[in-house]
């Protein structure tokens, strides 16, 4: 087994703006090659620590490590790694998207033929192959969005941050891009993602913290989360038969690891301390009691976050 | 900074605001020529200098070459510069550009360079047309020295425009609305061009009032407090080394002479180490102001926080 290697590493970063905190103490670590979900109300400061991670902006306190560089040290060594796609992204209007791209790449360094190459190969990515000689300032907001995704991957970055790339985007362009963000890990590029749509983020990322007040409220797999948050750390299984008769729930209920059993109609909801799935169905089925349907209950993001925002 | 340069080199050779300026600037040199043609022969030019008239000469209604150029230049440089970094923050582009493995100095520096390069050319390009076609008008070749001073007017009215360059790009930076950088570039042009020449005299009389029979040595230090404060504008900076190195007949224009002076002066043109001992506070002047424009945008721009909104 290798060391758990780490693209971000923050210890408490903190940013001021005029005597405000934006940022407070911050510290948390995203994984190599995963999707990590960056959420918060407006104003958490997401985007300043995004900032502060590439470099743009210097932290006030704290370390961060992007990619084992120390992005206000070595920023060149960072944003050689790293594509940044901003929330209001914006283009040079008189010049065409492959101009735009271009430009980045030579920014970049990369040799004028490997340029031409990529960008044909990102245009084709991003699906604007046949606008690829369009000037920006004939693009629509989404068009713009995403030529801002091809920019970001033109430089075949170690890590992105898309702040909101959704925005603007509509349904089918917003399942494509959450496709492209789901292969992004496959091909060695770490993602983090912010926004707002937690139902995107819930499909494409593996983990998340949620920011609030410039301070990482919760970290983690949102699997594990939702159990931690919502239900106490344990599991809820549904057991949909024809006949909850009482003998079903004593046999359920005498399996090793279940804590309760309530009848909803005929809905069992098991309460259970792992995932007993297949020696729920088996205990089922083996008695002799007809098993319509089962399934695990999932933590929808919103309620996680919907959650914590309203205890606090 | 490579990168950077070429593609503002780029942008500025195609952008709308360079053809309009450049095709003003031929204008202007077509309008300088034909004066020059219809008056050359009346100003009376000592030998030497027969082919710089065809920059200065002016005529009854329409203005010298160089007069129009000293009018062109503050506008040309303002319309490079008054948006250089404000239009790439208000465009979202700043943020991008900057997440880009170059350091922060390439950015405002290729800028900078790129709009000087253009104005050289610009500048160049002119002065070459309207030597080659007034060569053929005139039919007098340039001497070395006539060349020479050609070439160091060539550099004091790119540093001209340098200056109006690093000014434009200086509030670029400081000020977030295109508009307002722009409209502040003009003011502090409108300034230095028009209004000082209604407030230099204004401050003279106040600090050394003269009446019409005041002894001479009190209009003369009139005359040069006037041409002090005077002094403070580049424009007035630039027009006299113009003068003293295009015309050295007429440095008259530079210290104050009386006429029971003048009446004994002999016209007899400066030498060129002369002119240029006469100007060189001139354009040691100049650079230093575009030099210490450009300093404190760069300064400023290096400290800028990126912020989230």
């Amino acid at each position: 087994m290798g060391e758990v290697r780490y693209a971000i590493d923050t210890h408490d970063l903190t940013k001021r703006y005029d005597n405000t905190t934006v940022v407070d103490h911050l510290s948390f670590h995203v994984l190599e090659n995963e999707v990590f979900g960056l959420l918060g109300p407006n104003g958490a400061g997401k985007t300043t620590t995004i900032l502060m991670l590439l470099g743009l902006t210097e932290p006030a306190s704290g370390t961060a490590r992007v990619l084992g560089f120390n992005p206000t040290r070595e920023p060149l060594k960072v944003k050689r790694l790293v594509g940044y796609l901003p929330e209001k992204v914006g283009f040079y209007d008189n010049l065409t998207a492959r101009e735009n791209l271009m430009f980045i790449a030579d920014l970049n360094g990369i040799p004028y033929a490997d340029a031409r190459k990529r960008t044909t190969e990102v245009l084709d990515m991003v699906g604007l192959t046949s606008r690829a000689n369009d000037t920006v300032n004939k693009f629509s907001r989404g068009m713009k969005q995403r030529l801002g995704i091809a920019d970001v991957l033109i430089k075949q970055p170690k890590l992105v941050f898309l702040d909101e790339p959704t925005s603007g985007l509509d349904p089918e362009g917003i399942n494509r891009l959450l496709d492209l963000i789901a292969n992004l890990p496959g091909m060695g590029t770490t993602v983090v993602l912010s926004s707002h749509q937690l139902y995107q983020v819930q499909r494409v990322c593996h983990s998340i913290g949620i920011l609030s007040k410039g301070k990482m409220v919760i970290q983690g797999d949102i699997d594990a989360l939702g159990r931690d948050e919502l239900a106490g750390g344990r599991y809820l299984i549904e057991v949909e038969t024809s006949q909850p008769t009482p003998q079903l729930l004593d046999v359920i209920k005498a399996l090793k690891g279940v804590l309760n059993v309530n009848a909803e109609g005929n809905t069992l909801v098991v309460t259970t301390e792992s995932d007993l799935r297949p020696d729920l169905a088996k205990v089922v089925v083996q008695n002799n009691f007809p098993l319509l349907q089962m399934k695990i209950q999932e933590f929808s993001l919103d309620d996680i976050y919907m959650k914590y925002f309203k205890e606090n | 900074m490579t990168a950077v340069l070429r593609k503002e080199l780029a942008d500025y050779f195609t952008s709308i605001r360079f053809i309009v300026f450049f095709v003003l600037t031929l204008f202007g040199a077509a309008v300088g020529l034909i004066t020059a043609s219809q008056g050359i022969r009346q100003v009376n030019l000592p030998p030497d200098f027969t082919f710089l008239g065809l920059f200065t000469t002016s005529g009854t209604v329409l203005p010298s070459l160089t007069s129009l150029l000293a009018l062109l230049v503050p506008l040309i440089g303002i319309a490079l510069g008054f948006d250089a970094i404000n239009s790439e923050r208000t465009g979202g582009t700043l943020s991008r550009l900057l997440s880009q493995p170059v350091f922060r100095d390439s950015v405002i520096n290729g800028k900078f360079l790129a709009a000087t390069v253009t104005i050289t050319v610009m500048i160049a390009t002119t002065l070459g047309l309207v030597a080659g076609y007034g060569l053929r008008m005139i039919g007098v070749p340039p001497n070395a020295e006539e060349i020479i001073r050609l070439f160091i007017y060539l550099i004091l009215t790119v540093f001209y425009g340098a200056f109006w360059l690093g000014l434009a790009m200086l509030f670029s930076v400081v000020l977030r609305r295109i508009a307002s950088s722009l409209l502040v570039c003009l003011g502090i042009w409108l300034f230095f061009g028009i209004f000082i020449l209604l407030i230099a005299p204004a401050i003279a009389n106040a600090i050394a009032p003269v009446t019409q029979n005041s002894p001479e040595a009190e209009l003369i230090r009139n005359a040069n407090i006037k041409a002090m404060v005077m002094r403070i504008s580049p424009n007035t900076l630039y027009s006299e080394a113009t003068g003293a190195l295009l015309l050295p007949i007429a440095v008259g224009s530079l210290g104050m002479i009386s006429t029971t002076q003048a009446s004994f002066m002999v016209a007899n043109p400066l030498s060129f180490s002369q002119s240029l001992l006469l100007v060189w506070p001139h354009l040691v002047g100049l650079i230093s102001l575009s030099v210490i424009c450009f300093a404190i945008s760069y300064i400023l721009f290096m400290r800028q926080e990126i912020r989230a909104t």
